[in-house]
């Protein structure tokens, strides 16, 4: 892939937070599995739903959490008060709150045992004093991307919109799943 | 640490255009087909609910007009890109998603004549109203600000050819006023000039002309510049107030940056429906992969010609930027360093008479009312595309009774010059 050169980031020097490599973004929504969604909405016309509901189709385990409506059911899913609240360890921790509130949602998360592996910002969430603290920790933090975007745009799902995905390839994209309309991360 | 970034040339190629998902195929596929079945139930919720990216039927995307999208947006810079039918069905989506009844929009008084009868006549029965500033004094462009201001709009390189338009300084006019600043970069295409790196937000390109280049396809792009917010702003409520066709979805809010681009296709393609043909769309792309090349020769012939022009005994003017005596030649070395594109006019001594021979007597350049195609091209407008205007109108327009405008080819410019000298002889 032309312009995905290996840039991996050299041992002691911090992320880069206006300009994530493909392969950092890439990894993380390779190794992941569960997803604690703060802020999920049960309205469909939000951002919050139609992420929840994209990630979901894509095999992710997503776990809901809003206190406003714990204890009722999202799109199958049980719907959690907070992070502390949901059984079982989170892989990612995905806030959909303001920049603000993501402070404290920060701490929330690296109060969890065992904890999250990537704290992600949802676009146009931004705290970098809570990346920080999170990433002494040893946790890998996205902050002001959508993780459906990216996953569309790593894919090539995005293309379709004709969203300019930054992405040239010689490589095919890989179908995913049943049907036509679903592709993968991984190019051969 | 960021992915390395490729060249113009490289995108004009690759960009879009990864192998076909489904065979292999390494050109582009033209998917001439109206409808794409849907994976399943909820899968067609998805996609009409603008849940999932995919593809539901032509009207409203196709993966062939998509490919190109994503070329075009990645040559302009822009987030993304609508494919449309034509460059006029361009400029109507984006209007139609910026303005109300009764809003305004400021236009450059030098423009493509089917621009300005769109703005001045069409336009009306919708209730848009233009109001026309001069691109030469960019602080008529303020002046011309009202609160129902909702977009000003330039050509880069301005028809009829030959005058080069201060990008920047209208566009730190249209940012203080927060108006959205719409360039059609169609004369000029992404090689020559590059808008969103000079202030605009959104781009329109008749892809009819140089981006298809070889005079066998209409067609229209729309390019999003992602850097007008448009979320929160009541002044477009395409884009900033729930919408009731997707359940109340706030579509600057949902698809950020590229929200623009989101709007334009399912608030205008889908409902008023200009849809660009695949077929068409596969040869704009064909004609984009050597876009830099033709660009170049373009302009390089045009500057052979122009200068030729200049020294001739039966040519009173030549309107170049390209031309170190032009007055436009340092906004050409600013904004295009690498050539000045193909079209521009001249004057004839000989005045009307003289211009209809001369169309009549050139063998090789052809007499048509196009622009940016390989062949050379040629219009004597005063008895074609204005003679219902009055000889005042004409002047105003550029196009008085002695106005020959050329659109220069990619042929050996020698061959070009011989047309011209024995057509001038007999004028």
């Amino acid at each position: 892939m032309l312009i995905e050169l290996p840039c991996p980031i050299p041992y002691g020097l911090a992320m880069d937070h206006s300009n994530y490599p493909n392969d950092y973004i890439r990894g993380i929504l390779n190794s992941v599995k569960t997803i604690a969604l703060v802020g999920a909405s049960a309205n469909p016309a939000r951002p919050s739903w139609i992420v929840t509901k994209y990630l979901l189709e894509r095999g992710y385990d997503v776990i809901p959490v809003n206190p406003g409506i714990a204890g009722t059911e999202l799109l199958g899913k049980k719907v959690y008060g907070s992070l502390a609240e949901v059984p079982g360890p989170i892989d990612m921790v995905e806030i959909f709150r303001n920049s603000e509130a993501a402070g404290p949602l920060t701490d929330e998360a690296l109060a969890l045992d065992p904890l999250p592996k990537v704290i992600w910002m949802q676009l146009s969430v931004r705290n970098d004093e809570a990346a920080a603290r999170a990433e002494a920790k040893g946790i890998k933090v996205v902050m002001d991307r959508c993780p459906k975007i990216e996953f569309g745009r790593l894919s090539g799902e995005i293309s379709w919109q004709g969203v300019n995905s930054r992405m040239l390839s010689s490589k095919k994209p890989v179908l995913s799943g049943k049907g036509f309309q679903k592709l993968g991360l991984n190019r051969p | 640490m960021t992915d390395r970034l490729p060249g113009f040339d490289t995108l004009a190629i690759h960009a879009g255009a990864a192998p076909d998902a489904a065979t292999g195929a390494r050109a582009t596929p033209i998917y001439q087909t109206t409808s794409f079945v849907f994976d399943d139930v909820d899968h067609a919720a998805s996609l009409f609910g603008l849940q999932a990216f995919g593809n539901i039927y032509s009207r409203i995307g196709n993966p062939t007009c998509s490919v190109l999208e994503e070329r075009v947006a990645a040559l302009e810079g822009g987030t993304a890109a609508l494919a449309v039918a034509s460059g006029h069905a361009a400029e109507f989506l984006t209007f139609h998603t910026l303005l109300q009844p009764g809003d305004e929009f400021i236009a450059a008084r030098k423009l493509y004549g089917g621009s300005i009868n769109q703005f001045n006549h069409a336009y009306k029965n919708f209730g848009w109203n233009v109001v026309w500033a001069d691109s030469d004094d960019p602080s008529s462009f303020e002046a011309a600000i009202t609160p129902r201001t909702k977009a000003i709009f330039v050509e880069s390189i301005a028809n009829p050819g030959g005058v080069i338009v201060d990008l920047q300084a209208i566009a730190a006019i249209a940012k203080k006023h927060r108006i959205p600043f719409i360039v059609d970069n169609t004369m000029a295409s992404p090689y020559l000039i590059r808008p969103f790196e000079h202030g605009a937000d959104i781009i329109v390109h008749s892809a009819t002309k140089f981006l298809g280049g070889h005079g066998n396809s209409v067609g229209g792009l729309i390019v999003d510049g992602g850097s007008f917010n448009f979320a929160g702003d009541d002044r477009y409520p395409m884009l900033s107030k729930p919408r009731p066709e997707y359940g109340g979805m706030v579509l600057a809010e949902t698809f950020g940056n590229f929200g623009f681009a989101i709007a334009a296709r399912v608030l205008g393609l889908r409902d008023l429906g200009p849809a660009l043909s695949p077929f068409n769309a596969f040869l704009i792309l064909n004609g984009i992969e050597t876009l830099p090349l033709r660009m170049q020769r373009h302009s390089d012939n045009a500057l052979a010609v122009a200068e030729h022009l200049a020294n001739h005994s039966k040519v009173s003017w030549v309107s170049y930027p390209g031309l170190r005596s032009d007055r436009y030649h340092n906004l050409a070395k600013q904004y295009c360093p690498k050539g000045a594109g193909a079209v521009f006019t001249f004057g004839l001594k000989g005045g009307y008479e003289a211009g209809v021979k001369l169309v009549s007597n050139l063998k090789l350049f052809s007499h048509l009312a196009n622009i940016g195609d390989t062949r050379s091209l040629v219009i004597h407008p005063a008895s074609t595309t204005h003679r219902q205007l009055s000889d005042e109108q004409k002047t105003q327009a550029g196009a008085g009774p002695e106005v020959v405008r050329l659109s220069i080819g990619l042929e050996d410019k020698e061959d070009l010059i011989e047309d011209l000298n024995q057509a001038l002889d007999a004028a």
